[in-house]
């Protein structure tokens, strides 16, 4: 794949796709010549042809992002503190550890990671789970430097950091083993022995010599014992807790229907009389642990959020000592009063106060906001925040656990526990369960005791073993394992099963504004003026990085830009230069006023106070003003009000100045009371929290859940402690690791769609619930009157349980995409239909 | 019919033999990831890159 024109009539980054800025395009060059989109990819592409690696723009489906190079040193990665904590021994002097990738989202990305032995020498293994992003790395620490990987993939344009949950991870691997291994073990004994009771129950039907009903009896027995032994343990072992603790658990009554099931047919067979219940317990074992591993490997996805979170923070520090040497230290280690060196381009590692140097700080991490702030000594920074411009000197004043950023990460840890009401629900439930089923059992026996004592038993065991919630455990995971899987399909990733039900149900959504509702990016949204200067403006914009002339290029991709001379960059007021002979200044209104006469009003004839003013002077005048701003999404408003007719009520609360969150609130048609503007990342989270206790005050109007969607770090901690927290597309991956759903297209339509499908699952869960319920109901009132024979206990269990199955998997929980406006509105798509929809050049007349 | 006496176990002994080969793959963690597997196999072995058929 050479030079692509795509439809935007750019030309297409020969890395990434993506266009190329028309301050870039080389004009004239052949077109065999491959063009990139920034310097980051041409480094990418450069590495991978060098390698031979040039098959990966084979792919059809290629990351179509541009390369986002950290350009770090990962100079922290080869210290022996850092090798102490996270690395761990390979076998033959080989060592490895597992690495959390940023960007990892598909197949073209495995095929790169995994090909990172070829990139460095010295790696004798990579392997991506794409799923959790987490790489697992294999050196040879002779002859490479893990800080030496790391580049690699930074420079291919996955930003590498250690990962915390190693040791854990090992664990919960065991388990899922172990998990697995029951369930096929319960599985295959469960199978062998319905084969044998299908003979058996043929043969009470049409005669069967003793010889082989004792046979098949005996074998059935044989089976059964192993099952429950081996993957029938973990009931008992969980109801003997459950006593022991005095709790009650749904371990118990199954434990009791196992136990007396398998007793009861023990007696039988070797009594050689009346049922033997063996077909009937092991099906439970085998249909109740897969029930349960549902379950749980649904609940798992929301733990790993808090570990991957952790990732994200720098791990060491350059500490200078009073001699003025420096030295690295861990993160950890980091005490209040040390000196800290952060160099440009690092995170920083603690809290602090500056003590030298001036430098931009960037603090997306924390706040959301995405322009740097200039520092300068005494000011305060945060760990986690990046210093983007050069180095400087911090003294620290909280370190570790106690830094803003831990704190932050502490609360989203806290509240991504918190949550589990489904369980603690079901738990609540078996305890009614228990004392219901054990006394109609007691009162059954009762009743046949006097009249006849043998039948007493065999009825009394037969209403355990059918009422034992078999189907009823399989109701919901199945039906939310086939959601989700339909979900993700449909573009939806919804991590938890409680999602499902919190947004079944109309309730509170609370909406971030910057990336989530808007566009995240600055836009170029009004241009009164002189149009003639365009070309001229983007000449001197087309080279600069500043979100400001990414704007300008962005708005007019197809302008011939001019040729700009003598450009300089004034820091923190505009850009001058000369083009077609004449002189250019672009800047803030004080910037350009300094230079330029006429500068009063321009500002003011951008008609939007929102707007961040840019004006235009040429030779000594102001010809034209551009505003800026921030553009809300162009499916939001129908969105919303689709919402607010299902009887969602919608709040905006935003990091951003008031007034700027204020003006799209009401444009979006929020009550001016649901919006809420200039909240730092706690007060997200407190002001969630407060939503979440007065939801509970009200509670006779039925759990309406209260919903927070966002984008960026700052609101991973609301996420985190929102009933449903749900990442958009394009959203910080911190942001996406805590969400209990994302959005993998773009735009807020799909929040319609996942809440309808949420609607539509729980009415298949409760479907489902209610026919386990009724086979229950109708089993035990066969049960008391003694018609339960062990042929129908045998045939009504299945059934149940097969009716469960089926009713999931015909769902249409989650359709796939319908074409729906919204869906059209791609990020391309926009940059496209910018310069025609929001800048009114018609209205413009300089 | 008494060929059962011999067939029955034999059949159980191969159902023994297929657990086992379940349980060792599952011990083996080739459960473990169920994503990543199926994306790798559309990679060519080579250097070359995938094969787009």
């Amino acid at each position: 794949m050479s030079v692509a024109f795509t439809a935007r009539l750019g030309v297409a980054c020969a890395h990434c796709g993506l266009v190329v800025p028309p301050g870039l395009v080389r004009e004239g060059a052949p077109p065999a010549e491959r063009q990139f989109c920034c310097a980051a990819c041409a480094t990418a592409y450069d590495l991978l042809q060098a390698h031979g690696m040039g098959g990966y723009y084979a792919f059809s489906e290629r990351r179509e992002v541009a390369v986002r190079r950290t350009g770090r040193s990962y100079e922290e990665f080869d210290h022996p503190a850092f090798a102490e904590l996270y690395v761990q021994p390979a076998g033959e002097g080989r060592v490895c550890t597992e690495l959390y990738l940023e960007g990892v989202h598909c197949a073209s990305c495995v095929w790169l990671v995994e090909r990172v032995p070829l990139l460095v020498t010295g790696v004798v293994r990579a392997e991506l789970d794409v799923r959790r992003a987490l790489a697992r790395v294999e050196w040879d620490p002779r002859r490479t430097t893990l800080s030496a990987i790391a580049r690699a993939l930074d420079t291919l344009g996955y930003a590498a950091h250690p990962y915390r949950g190693v040791t854990r991870d090992a664990m919960r691997k065991r388990e899922d083993r172990a998990m697995l291994v029951r369930i096929g073990v319960a599985g295959a004994i469960a199978g062998n022995v319905m084969l044998a009771a299908l003979a058996l129950y043929s043969g009470e039907f049409h005669g069967i010599e003793r010889d082989y009903e004792q046979l098949f009896r005996w074998v059935s027995f044989g089976l059964a014992i192993p099952a429950l032994l081996g993957p029938g343990r973990v009931f008992f072992a969980g109801a003997w807790s459950a006593l022991r603790t005095r709790t009650v658990h749904m371990d118990l009554p199954i434990a009791i229907a196992l136990g007396a099931g398998i007793a009861r047919g023990a007696i039988n067979t070797v009594a050689d009389s009346g049922p033997i219940y063996f077909d009937g317990v092991t099906v439970l074992i085998f249909l109740l642990l897969t029930g349960r591993f549902l379950q749980q490997r649904g609940q798992r996805a929301a733990a790993d959020a808090a570990e991957l979170l952790y990732s994200l923070a720098p791990t060491t520090a350059r500490v200078r000592g009073d001699d003025g040497v420096e030295r690295e230290c861990p993160a950890v280690g980091l005490l209040p009063g040390m000196d800290v060196v952060v160099r440009a381009g690092e995170s920083f590692p603690c809290d602090g106060e500056l003590m030298e140097g001036r430098s931009t700080v960037n603090a997306a991490l924390l706040t959301g906001e995405s322009r740097p702030v200039d520092v300068a000594p005494g000011a305060m920074v945060y760990a986690g925040t990046l210093n983007v411009r050069a180095p400087v000197v911090v003294r620290a004043t909280e370190a570790g656990e106690s830094s803003r950023l831990a704190r932050l990460l502490r609360q989203v840890e806290e509240s991504a526990q918190r949550r589990a009401p489904v369980v603690a629900f079901a738990n609540r439930l078996s305890g009614v369960f228990v004392v219901v089923v054990l006394a109609l059992a007691g009162i059954t026996f009762a009743i046949w005791h006097g009249s006849n004592p043998h039948a007493a038993w065999d009825n009394a065991i037969a209403l355990l073993i059918v009422t034992c919630p078999c189907a009823l455990a399989l109701a919901t995971p199945l039906a939310v394992t086939v959601a989700v899987g339909r979900a993700a399909r449909a573009g939806l990733y919804i991590k938890g099963g409680d999602v499902i039900e919190q947004l079944a149900r109309p309730g509170l959504l609370v909406l971030d504004k910057t990336g989530t509702v808007t566009e995240g990016r600055t836009t170029l949204v009004a241009w009164r003026g002189a149009e003639h200067v365009r070309a001229a403006v983007l000449a001197l914009e087309g080279g600069s990085s500043h979100p400001i002339a990414d704007g300008f290029r962005r708005a007019w991709p197809r302008l011939i830009a001019a040729d700009a001379v003598d450009v300089t960059h004034h820091v923190g007021g505009g850009i001058t230069g000369r083009a077609d002979g004449r002189t250019i200044a672009v800047g803030s209104p004080r910037f350009v006023a300094a230079r330029a006469t006429g500068a009063d009003g321009w500002a003011a004839r951008l008609g939007d106070a929102t707007l961040t003013p840019v004006l235009v002077a040429l030779d000594g005048r102001v010809v034209a003003a551009a505003g800026f701003g921030d553009r809300v999404r162009d499916d939001a408003r129908a969105t919303l009000d689709l919402l607010r007719a299902r009887g969602w009520r919608t709040l905006l609360l935003s990091g951003d100045d008031p007034a700027v969150v204020a003006a799209v609130g009401a444009r979006l048609g929020f009550a001016p009371a649901d919006v809420t503007g200039g909240a730092t990342p706690e007060a997200k989270l407190a002001a969630v929290q407060r939503l979440r206790a007065e939801r509970r005050g009200t509670r006779s109007t039925g759990v309406s859940s209260v919903v927070m969607v966002g984008d960026g770090v700052n609101d991973a901690a609301a996420i985190a402690g929102a009933d449903v927290g749900i990442g958009v597309h394009g959203g910080a991956e911190a942001c996406l690791a805590t969400a209990d759903a994302y959005l993998t297209t773009p735009g807020l339509e799909p929040l319609v769609r996942l809440a309808d499908g949420a609607r539509r699952t729980m009415r298949v869960i409760r479907r489902n619930i209610v026919f386990s319920l009724g086979y229950n109901v109708l089993g035990v009132a066969l049960a008391m009157t003694g018609l339960l024979n062990p042929l129908v206990a045998a045939l009504m269990m299945p059934a149940s349980s097969l009716t469960v199955v089926l009713g999931s998997w015909l769902s249409r929980s989650f359709d796939a995409v319908v074409a729906t406006p919204g869906d059209a509105v791609v990020a391309g798509a926009v940059d496209q239909s910018a310069p025609d929809a929001p800048v009114p050049h018609d209205a413009a007349a300089a | 019919m008494s060929v059962l006496f011999i067939v029955l176990p034999l059949a159980l002994f191969v159902v023994a033999l297929a657990v086992g080969a379940y349980v060792w793959s599952a011990r083996g963690g080739q459960f473990d990831d169920l994503d990543t597997p199926p994306v790798r196999m559309l990679h060519d072995d080579g250097a070359d890159g995938p094969r787009e058929t």
